[in-house]
């Protein structure tokens, strides 16, 4: 750690003056003055010296963060650097212990999501907050729908409004559909039209685009490009690289609860940032793996679902990594939970070293080795009230308990063992899971699998919204795993994972298998053609 | 990912289990519960004294029976609001027997079986067929008393052997009457069975996240058509107790006890919602409605003011620690 933006002075002392007075910015490499900054009006909402702690952990240690009108800016780091920390606060849900928060230059407080709403800021989260039984048009106003006479409701009103907004956006979405009926991407845009009806000042967007496909992220783009032009200051927090690149004009960056740079985002590298985040340079994002698979573990034939998916055929071998790309809404998870005994296929079977098992449930899946880590980590994956030792323990408890009867001191061991394994961060075994970061519940539901001592892992966006630092993790520990002769299926839409990890990938599309592809073949372009199912995609 | 930080290990617990107690629902539950007894033996003569206080205990122990079953139904998120009629029917099947000459073996197997297949029936339709609990048990209150009513009307049973009578009213040691050593004996059962095997934890983990608990291989529709059974079980075995206790059967027996069991399962710290709560609880709950109405009946305040008594109580006990977390964050604002 020489020389690294850590050791520099400036970042993690207080700010010398606020930006809007002196035109300046601070910069990573303690830049001087910054030429462009000079036009810029001042910050519409600046946080200072910000301090949360939990039991245990310090969260935020002092953080700076200031957002410009009609700027997007890009709050990057790990998991566990506090960013959606920031968030919490900055939208009410959250008080800080210490530090300042500026609107307009002056302070304010925002004891409640009420105030922070009112007073201009909101937030389109990881895991939206919607109405799922309201209509669109509801849920764009709900706590401000139009009035009429009597202080009723004006619907007429509020439905084409709702409808003027939805088409200003570009999408095509009924106002009068209930949300319920809708996809992921479509419930982000109705999040979006919610964000443009209140008038917001400061758009605050946490991983949006982490659920969204190749072309709905076109959209999302255009839409901050509006708002941007619209004024309104954006806070943009993505893993994605490319993303960040794209669309941000300037980025702040956080590790381990503390304020580490910030600058405009044409002035920084890619390397440089990453070592900003890590506080470390990452070389080589994929594991070099010398592909040896054994004998055939797995052997899934013809299975078929009514609605999600058709014909699904394949076999796997002892460490191997079989990868699974499609679009979002190819049936790729949808097939994984028929075949870890979540639903029950039409037809199919599998079979186990040759032998034919029949998995009904879950629990017949764990039983004859095959365990799966769902995307939907808060819901499927852990179960976030207990804590930690338990969540791991809990498809293993035959093991650690005694004809039925709990022991403590195994359940504490095997925790131990395999949160080690994985470099779990947390205050204490005990720990509720839902206290802790996205990477780190990731781990927790790794680790409650591996101490199965599975043959077969499927693992869905195993590092969907995880940082680069422990998403390189996930992908040493995946090659590690197929080195011991673990059967790897690894299901992710990133083209760049799928490539650096699969020794083979098997493309879907629309609920049918486009392509098994491996060697030479596999190639970007060869993905993304059987994916979309452009013709010639054999070339 | 063992190539940073193995020189970090993660401490098993930040709280010892002690004070983890100490700052407890069951302790605060605790000093209600002596404060209680202390109030009580100020406020009547007659209150120390050990028959008087073994009398007490029946205020209590039939209920607390079924409500150790539905503290673990509610921990998992269901909930069974029949478990009064199930004694109902129970106690209508027993004294039907009794009119054909069954001895006490043959109706306690009776009751209990009654109160399996009634459990089972809900349990079937909330596991299988997927129903609400709340829908199913509403609609199985008015079914199986209904049965109760058709076969009784007006009618009483009468005429249990003595032998039979016992499980209602013997003793087994000076004043421990043996519906006190049951409810010991199963508030042991329960306490184990929820706090220290596979089965409890399960419960536990289902109650908190069903879909979770699923995905990680539990059983879900097998526990809780296990807990829908106990539920019904005990709920025949409190039939077989008050039964009993009265020496009579009517349809309008143990009437509106479901909402005692239930708030005996709340103000035992069980969260409505499922996913936490513990037997002692439910235990020291208990003895605290069964030491405020026997208290409130010795200074003869009427039975409609005693549970208007014991609803302030429940809103009184579940509010204060709210209040109390409130104030402490406004005074450190």
């Amino acid at each position: 750690m020489t020389g690294g933006p850590r050791d520099d002075p400036a970042g993690r002392l207080p700010r010398p003056m606020p930006a809007s007075v002196t035109g300046m910015q601070m910069h990573a490499k303690d830049m001087t003055a910054e030429p462009r900054g000079e036009t810029a009006p001042g910050p519409v909402l600046a946080l200072d010296g910000i301090v949360k702690t939990f039991p245990g952990v310090r969260a935020l240690d002092g953080v700076h963060l200031a957002l410009h009108p009609g700027e997007v800016t890009a709050l990057v780091g790990e998991n566990g650097a506090g960013k959606s920390t920031v968030v919490k606060i900055l939208t009410g849900i959250y008080q800080p212990d210490g530090g300042e928060i500026r609107l307009d230059g002056s302070p304010v407080r925002f004891p409640t999501a009420q105030a922070a709403s009112e007073a201009g800021i909101t937030a389109i989260h990881q895991e939206t907050v919607l109405f799922d039984d309201l209509t669109v048009a509801e849920n764009i106003f709900v706590g401000h729908a139009p009035r009429g006479r009597f202080g009723l409701i004006d619907w007429r009103g509020l439905k084409a409004r709702a409808r003027e907004i939805l088409d200003g956006i570009g999408a095509r979405i009924d106002p009068d559909t209930r949300l319920r009926d809708l996809g992921i991407a479509s419930k982000h845009l109705v999040a979006i039209a919610r964000a443009l009806s209140v008038e917001a000042r400061v758009v605050i967007m946490d991983e949006p685009t982490a659920a969204l496909s190749h072309k709905e992220i076109e959209e999302l783009y255009e839409l901050v490009e509006q708002l941007k032009r619209a004024g309104k200051a954006i806070l943009f927090i993505s893993h994605k690289f490319d993303e960040i690149f794209r669309i941000a004009d300037r980025y702040t960056v956080f590790r381990d609860g503390a304020f580490i740079a910030e600058g405009r985002i044409d002035e920084v590298g890619h390397d440089d940032l990453v070592k900003m985040m890590v506080g470390r340079s990452v070389d080589a994002i994929f594991p070099a793996r010398a592909a040896d698979p054994g004998d055939t573990v797995l052997a899934v034939d013809g299975f078929c679902h009514p609605t999600e998916f058709d014909g699904i055929s394949f076999t796997l071998r002892r460490g191997e990594i079989l990868g699974f790309y499609g679009l979002v809404g190819a049936g790729r998870s949808e097939f994984m939970q028929a075949l870890f005994g979540i639903t029950a296929p039409s037809a199919g079977s599998v079979s186990i070293d040759g032998a034919p098992v029949r998995i009904a449930s879950p629990a017949d899946a764990v039983r004859h080795g095959i365990v799966y880590v769902p995307e939907d980590r808060g819901r499927q994956g852990a179960i976030t009230a207990l804590p930690i030792f338990q969540n791991v323990t809990l498809p293993s408890l035959a093991r650690t308990s005694r004809r039925g009867f709990l022991r403590m001191a195994e359940e504490f061991a095997l925790a131990r063992e395999y949160t080690a394994r994985l470099d779990l961060r947390a205050a204490a075994l005990d720990a509720e899971v839902g206290t802790l970061s996205g990477g780190n519940q990731q781990k927790v539901v790794i680790a409650k699998w591996l101490a199965t001592k599975p043959r077969v892992i499927i693992l869905d966006e195993p590092t969907k919204g995880i940082d680069i630092g422990s998403k390189a993790a996930v992908h040493a520990f995946m090659a590690e795993l197929a080195a011991q002769g673990l059967a790897v299926i690894m299901v992710s839409s990133e083209i760049p994972e799928v490539l650096g990890m699969s020794d083979r990938v098997i493309v879907m599309r629309e609920g049918r298998m486009a392509a098994e592809l491996h060697g030479g073949d596999l190639t970007p372009e060869t993905l993304v053609r059987h994916a979309a199912g452009i013709e010639g995609a054999a070339a | 990912m063992s190539a940073t930080g193995t020189d970090r290990v993660i401490p098993d617990r930040l709280q010892s289990p002690f004070q983890r107690r100490l700052k407890s629902w069951e302790t605060l539950l605790l000093a209600v519960a002596v404060a209680i007894f202390v109030l009580n033996s100020f406020a009547s003569p007659y209150f120390l004294n050990a028959w008087n206080l073994s009398d007490a205990t029946f205020n209590f122990t039939e209920k607390a029976m079924i409500a150790f079953a539905m503290a673990l139904l509610v921990i998992s998120g269901e909930i069974d609001l029949s478990v009064a009629s199930i004694i109902a029917l129970a106690s209508t099947a027993m004294g039907a027997a009794v009119q054909i000459g069954a001895g006490a073996p043959a109706l306690i197997a009776i009751g209990l079986v009654v109160g399996l297949a009634c459990g089972a029936f809900n349990g079937v339709l909330v596991t299988i067929m997927g129903l609400p609990s709340i829908v199913v048990t509403i609609g199985t209150m008015s079914l199986f008393r209904g049965i109760a009513y058709i076969v009784l009307g007006d009618q009483a049973y009468g005429g249990y052997p003595p032998d039979f009578t016992w499980f209602g009213r013997g003793y087994v040691f000076w004043v421990i009457s043996f519906e006190l050593v049951l409810f010991f004996a199963l508030a042991l059962v329960f306490g184990v069975v929820l706090h220290k095997t596979n089965f409890g934890r399960s419960v536990y983990a289902i109650g908190n996240n069903p879909t979770g608990a699923l995905f990680s291989g539990i059983r879900v529709t097998r526990v809780k058509f296990i807990l829908f059974l106990l539920t019904g079980l005990m709920s025949g075995v409190a039939a077989v107790c008050l039964t009993g206790r009265l020496g009579s059967t009517r349809p309008s027996i143990a009437q509106g006890w479901e909402l005692e069991v239930v708030t005996m399962v709340v103000l035992g710290g069980v969260s409505i919602l499922g996913g936490s709560g513990s037997i002692p609880g439910v235990v020291i709950a208990a003895f605290v409605m069964g030491l405020v109405t026997f208290g409130l009946g010795l200074l003869n305040v009427p039975g409609i003011v005693m549970s208007i008594f014991i609803g302030l109580l429940l809103i009184g006990v579940i509010a204060a620690p709210r209040i109390w977390t409130r104030l402490r964050s406004r005074a450190a604002a």
